[in-house]
């Protein structure tokens, strides 16, 4: 169970999140979609404590994410894996080193790393990429290197940020496949950030749409492609002119 | 213009905060000894294979120099010998340690800032931080004990090779035995001559190092951002040694 209540926060003078609240319920696929610099991902990132609100609160499990110590953040990530953006890879190190590199953090013994490691590139059809580095694969397959770095983890809750931006429509539908497959075999939670309305309609259990720092509606599949508000409308039926500013999307600056 | 100055001296206070909460993290992760223990070695050895070509190449030339500057200023009125303390002398105590010092602030402070720079701004740091690694403890205790353990090292070659240049200058383009320049160079010798050329490499490296990942870790917005940071880093850095070597000379001499 991940709780938003009432999130502010801002960089400087923008205001990016402004009243955010939104539960994501045990087990179900929450998709977040919303205009670029919205602030999709600055909500995202609440959740793991890489940002800290202004004001309001993130609840996961009942643990205020802000209010935890060093040790309790380590327990909390521990069981949170965040797929980023641009897949985020060391690019130092090799695939298996990466995916091995939260493994040892959890003290997990070097036969099993190299079982999850196994298994997790596996479950992203990866399976010989070992040896190889970030920079020697495609867009497509470092973002599921990125998504086998946060399964290996066995992590209750994923985080995916614009899991398909950037991606060809093939290789989008391929991801989109391996969220719904890791989903299926892990049972776990998830909250997607994206702008992809088909990824969001393949992957989604609800959506719910950021506009102007905080929820404009949230609701299933079918109730958010039956809506009546103008502004969800335009931005799930893509059409440049309308009742939305996507410019001003983000909440706005305060002065 | 009042204004203008609030604003500045905001800016400047901010930024000194930032540099303080910085430091205060730095210190405390030195306390996650397991993570920082093992990659330490890595970055010596990468800062030392940096580092050590720089250095002879500058010491074998300010050596040289040294040699030939000295003889000149001496025009006779002074015995020949004491080319071999001042080139002793003012490679032990100066330009060992500042002119390598200046060098490995753009070798060594440019790559840290550019790396870790890199690494923010494609989220490699935010990734760490999700896999529940101190960023702190793993990359940046690393470069910092790295940098403060090897300069000194890296100096004392580059002190013991520019007086070997100096010496076979001497001998070679002056008319200079070996045992006058030995002569020379023990005349005045202290101990301490070696320990403040070490102290100030030492000095050097934690500053350069730190000011590398600071700057690094607090850069925002894609490749440019990357190339504005590192050029400020090595910017104050060198600044940075400049002042330190003249507070090492008021404080220890
Ligand atoms: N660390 C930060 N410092 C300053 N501004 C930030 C930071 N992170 C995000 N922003 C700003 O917040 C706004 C929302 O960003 P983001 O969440 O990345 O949007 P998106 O919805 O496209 O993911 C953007 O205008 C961005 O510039
Ligand atoms: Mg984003």
């Amino acid at each position: 169970m991940i709780v938003f209540r009432n999130v502010h926060k801002r960089f400087g003078t923008k205001q990016v999140l402004q009243g955010f609240s939104l539960d994501v319920k045990e087990g179900e696929t929450m998709v977040v979609i919303g205009y670029s610099g919205s602030g999709k991902s600055v909500a995202l990132k609440h959740v793991v404590g890489l940002l800290a609100p202004d004001e309001g609160e993130v609840e996961v499990d009942g643990r205020i994410v802000h209010q935890l110590d060093r040790a309790g953040l380590v327990e909390l990530r521990s069981q949170i894996g965040f797929v980023f953006q641009f897949a985020a890879l060391f690019d130092s190190m090799t695939v298996r080193e990466n995916l091995a590199l939260g493994l040892r953090r959890q003290k997990v013994n070097s036969r099993t790393i190299e079982e999850r490691v196994r298994e997790s590139l596996a479950l992203v059809d990866l399976m010989g990429a070992e040896d190889r580095y970030p920079a020697e694969l495609s867009g497509g397959m470092r973002k599921r290197v990125g998504l086998a770095r946060a399964i290996a983890l066995r992590p209750r809750y994923l985080l995916y940020d614009e899991p398909t931006t950037g991606l060809d429509p093939v290789t989008a539908a391929v991801i989109n496949e391996l969220m719904v497959r890791t989903r299926e075999r892990l049972g776990v939670t998830g909250i997607v950030v994206t702008h992809d309305m088909t990824s969001a309609y393949r992957v989604a259990d609800r959506i719910a749409m950021l506009y102007r720092g905080a929820i404009r509606q949230v609701g299933t599949v079918e109730q958010v492609q039956r809506t009546h508000d103008p502004i969800v409308r335009q931005f799930i039926e893509g059409r440049p002119e309308g009742a939305a500013d996507a410019e001003g999307a983000a909440a706005g600056t305060t002065r | 213009m009042y204004n203008l100055v609030a604003v500045r001296v905001a800016g400047w206070i901010s930024a000194l905060g930032r540099a303080g909460h910085f430091l205060s993290d730095v210190t405390r992760s030195l306390r996650d000894v397991g993570t920082w223990a093992g990659l330490t070695a890595v970055q010596m050895r990468r800062i030392g294979v940096q580092s050590l070509p720089i250095a002879v190449f500058i010491s074998i030339f300010t050596g040289i120099v040294l040699a030939l500057l000295s003889s000149y200023s001496f025009t006779g009125a002074v015995p020949l010998y004491f080319v071999g303390t001042f080139v002793g002398k003012a490679m032990m105590l100066e330009l060992a340690p500042v002119l390598v010092g200046l060098a490995l602030a753009g070798r060594v402070g440019a790559n840290i800032a550019a790396e870790l720079g890199t690494m923010r701004v494609t989220e490699q740091v935010d990734a760490l931080e999700t896999l529940a690694y101190n960023p702190h403890a793993y990359l940046v205790v690393p470069r910092v004990v790295a940098a403060t353990s090897m300069f000194p090292v890296v100096v004392a070659l580059a002190m013991a090779v520019g007086m070997g240049a100096g010496w076979i200058a001497s001998i070679s383009l002056l008319e200079l035995s070996t045992p006058d320049f030995v002569k020379g160079l023990r005349l005045f010798y202290q101990f301490k001559d070696v320990w403040f050329g070490l102290v100030k490499a030492m000095s050097f490296g934690l500053v350069i190092a730190l000011i590398g990942c600071h700057k690094g870790l607090s850069t925002r917005g894609g490749a440019e951002g990357v190339g504005r940071e590192t050029t400020s880093a090595v910017v104050l850095s060198a600044e940075m040694i400049l002042v330190l070597d003249a507070f090492w000379a008021v404080v220890l001499l």
